[in-house]
């Protein structure tokens, strides 16, 4: 039995229903807000204004936005300094994100694992800038000392800093994704004798792969994307770290990231002025990487949910 | 301690388990006879599986059990501090409830067993294949997965995935085979291809199945025990604990007044 509804009610309905409804929807307008601000500052560019080269853009390493006769916009230097602090970020947090998550699903008790989730929690609500100044002051004088280089903002300690700020994704995710491994393959495989570690490398790491590799995937979304930490942590000094003399790749450089550069040189530039544009073009080639790479990561989850 | 008897393959003496502080085995002593299938019969909550899962030690998954007595197999205390599990789950092997092999090929699913216990080095091709063979023949699935070996084992049927697990155990030689209601999963013609499959391996293995089946346990087994809160009542030959049990408890939870 129902009792009919008074307008008073029927009104109140449908301001809840529409006011909830907005608030459903404001995420997609945000984010469409977002992405249509950045390319109208930057997409001049890309139809051409003031003779703008896409190809030079990304190709060319030099970088002198600033100079009065000739400024030049070549960001080939800010890519390489992003990708090669991102890539040893992700290197250096892969295996100790994996080694974590292992143990914390497969060997640690309930109470250690309940200590060792809210430490990593901790982890992850430290704001960047504090990690950018544990780059500026700790870890700067812990490389100078251990490598003998006289200046410790470099390629290295910007991604010890990073890796340390991608641990906590990749190792809640992983832990993730094993803890979603049934409990049966874990029974199926020591009951036929398999040693722990051999419960690992050939059940758990094969069974939960997919998650896994999302994890190390949005690790490195997360490494990208990140900009008071490296800004801090790099030298800021734009300059490639890979040449033809041995080792080739020199994590004790200094470089600079797409994203530093971004932070630190839209405040003095005058709106609609080329450099301004470039800097948003940037942010829109910045958002291209992390758009992809969390779209890759989010396909690669749904794969493991349709099995 | 008196000498363990050959026509036995399991021993226990005095054997107590408890789950914190629980005690779900109380004292339970008994001998398996070797080559024929032994079924464990009572109501939920029993024992019995608990009781199945001590003789592969798979019960300390949980961590807090704590054992006392022995468990004698193949002349060895179990419960000895340097029993090495990994040998103990090779001669001891284990069929769970529902059917669970690993998300691999069904090739891979046999020789998992060979590959977890010997060098890399020592495995050679035609080995692994033999053993498959054999192993896929012994549990009557080779005519029907002959051509399909590199398919996930996942996506058989689920008495296909039973033998399967069965099959997988074979080729690491078991001398005991645990089976906990390895047929609770399965429908009618499941069910009694996986018993028959059974009675074909109780020649040359020792077979111990937990069931809640009573009539199961009265078509397969030749001895049955029946327990009932953690003891053991009464473990006779089949057809004398279903025709004229000696305890009340055993006569009342076969015709069905309980359980």
């Amino acid at each position: 039995m129902r009792k009919s509804l008074t307008t008073r009610q029927i009104v109140a309905e449908w301001i809840i229903e529409n006011l909830i409804r907005l608030c459903g929807i404001s995420a997609i307008l945000f984010v469409f807000g977002i992405f249509f601000f950045v390319f109208r500052e930057g997409a001049p560019l890309l139809f051409g204004e003031g003779g703008f080269d896409l190809i030079k853009f990304l190709t060319s390493p030099e970088w002198y936005p600033s100079s009065n006769s000739n400024p030049r916009y070549g960001i080939l230097a800010l890519i390489l300094g992003t990708a090669s602090v991102s890539c040893l970020a992700v290197l250096i947090s892969v295996p100790f994100g994996l080694g974590a998550a292992i143990f914390i699903s497969e060997f640690c008790g309930p109470k250690l694992k309940e200590g060792l989730k809210i430490v990593i929690e901790l982890l992850a609500a430290i704001p960047s800038v504090v990690w950018g100044f544990i780059g500026l002051t700790l870890m700067k004088g812990i490389i100078e000392s251990v490598f003998g280089v006289p200046f410790g903002l470099t390629v290295l300690n910007g991604a010890i800093i990073l890796a340390l700020m991608c641990l906590p994704i990749i190792v809640s995710i992983s832990e993730d994704a094993l803890r979603a491994v049934p409990d049966s393959y874990r029974e199926a495989a020591q009951g036929l004798g398999a040693t722990r570690w051999q419960l690992i490398y050939r059940v758990l790491l094969p069974a939960a792969k997919n998650g896994l590799l999302a994890a190390v995937l949005l690790g490195v979304g997360r490494a990208v994307g990140e900009t008071m930490a490296v800004l801090m942590a790099t030298g800021h000094a734009v300059n490639i770290p890979i040449d033809g003399t041995p080792p080739y790749f020199h994590a004790l450089d200094s470089v600079r990231t797409l994203t530093a550069t971004i932070a630190a040189e839209l405040g003095e530039t005058a709106q609609g002025s080329p450099h301004y544009r470039v800097l948003f073009l940037i942010g829109i080639f910045l958002f291209c990487i992390t758009f992809t790479i969390n779209l890759v990561a989010d396909l690669v989850v749904r794969g493991i949910r349709k099995e | 301690m008196s000498e363990p008897d050959p026509n036995y393959s399991v021993n226990v003496r005095d054997f107590s388990l408890w789950y914190g502080d629980f005690q779900a085995l109380k004292n339970v002593s008994l001998n398996l006879r070797d080559g024929i299938i032994t079924s464990l019969i009572g109501p939920s909550g029993c024992g019995k599986t608990t009781l199945l899962r001590s003789f592969n030690r798979i019960n300390e998954r949980y961590g807090n059990v704590t054992t006392s007595g022995e468990i004698t197999i193949l002349e060895k205390n179990i419960l000895d501090a340097d029993v090495s599990l990994p040998e103990l789950r090779k001669s001891v092997g284990m069929v769970f409830q529902r059917p669970n092999p690993l998300p691999v090929s069904i090739y891979e699913n046999i020789i998992f067993g060979l590959r977890i216990h010997s060098d890399r080095k020592d495995l050679r091709r035609s080995e692994m294949d033999e053993a498959v063979e054999t192993a896929l023949r012994q549990v009557r699935l080779w005519d029907d997965l002959k051509d399909k070996l590199k398919n996930r084992a996942t996506s058989l049927q689920l008495e296909q995935q039973q033998k399967l697990c069965i099959a997988r155990l074979l080729p690491l030689k078991p001398r005991i085979i645990l089976m906990d209601e390895p047929c609770s999963a399965l429908d009618v013609d499941g069910t009694r291809a996986v018993e028959e499959l059974m009675v074909s391996l109780a020649d040359d293995y020792t077979i111990l199945i937990v069931t809640h089946n009573m009539a199961q346990a009265r078509r397969v087994s030749q001895e049955c025990i029946f327990m009932l809160l953690g003891e053991i009542i009464e473990h006779d030959r089949t057809e004398q604990i279903f025709l004229s049990p000696r305890n009340q408890k055993t006569t009342e939870y076969i015709e069905g007044r309980y359980g």
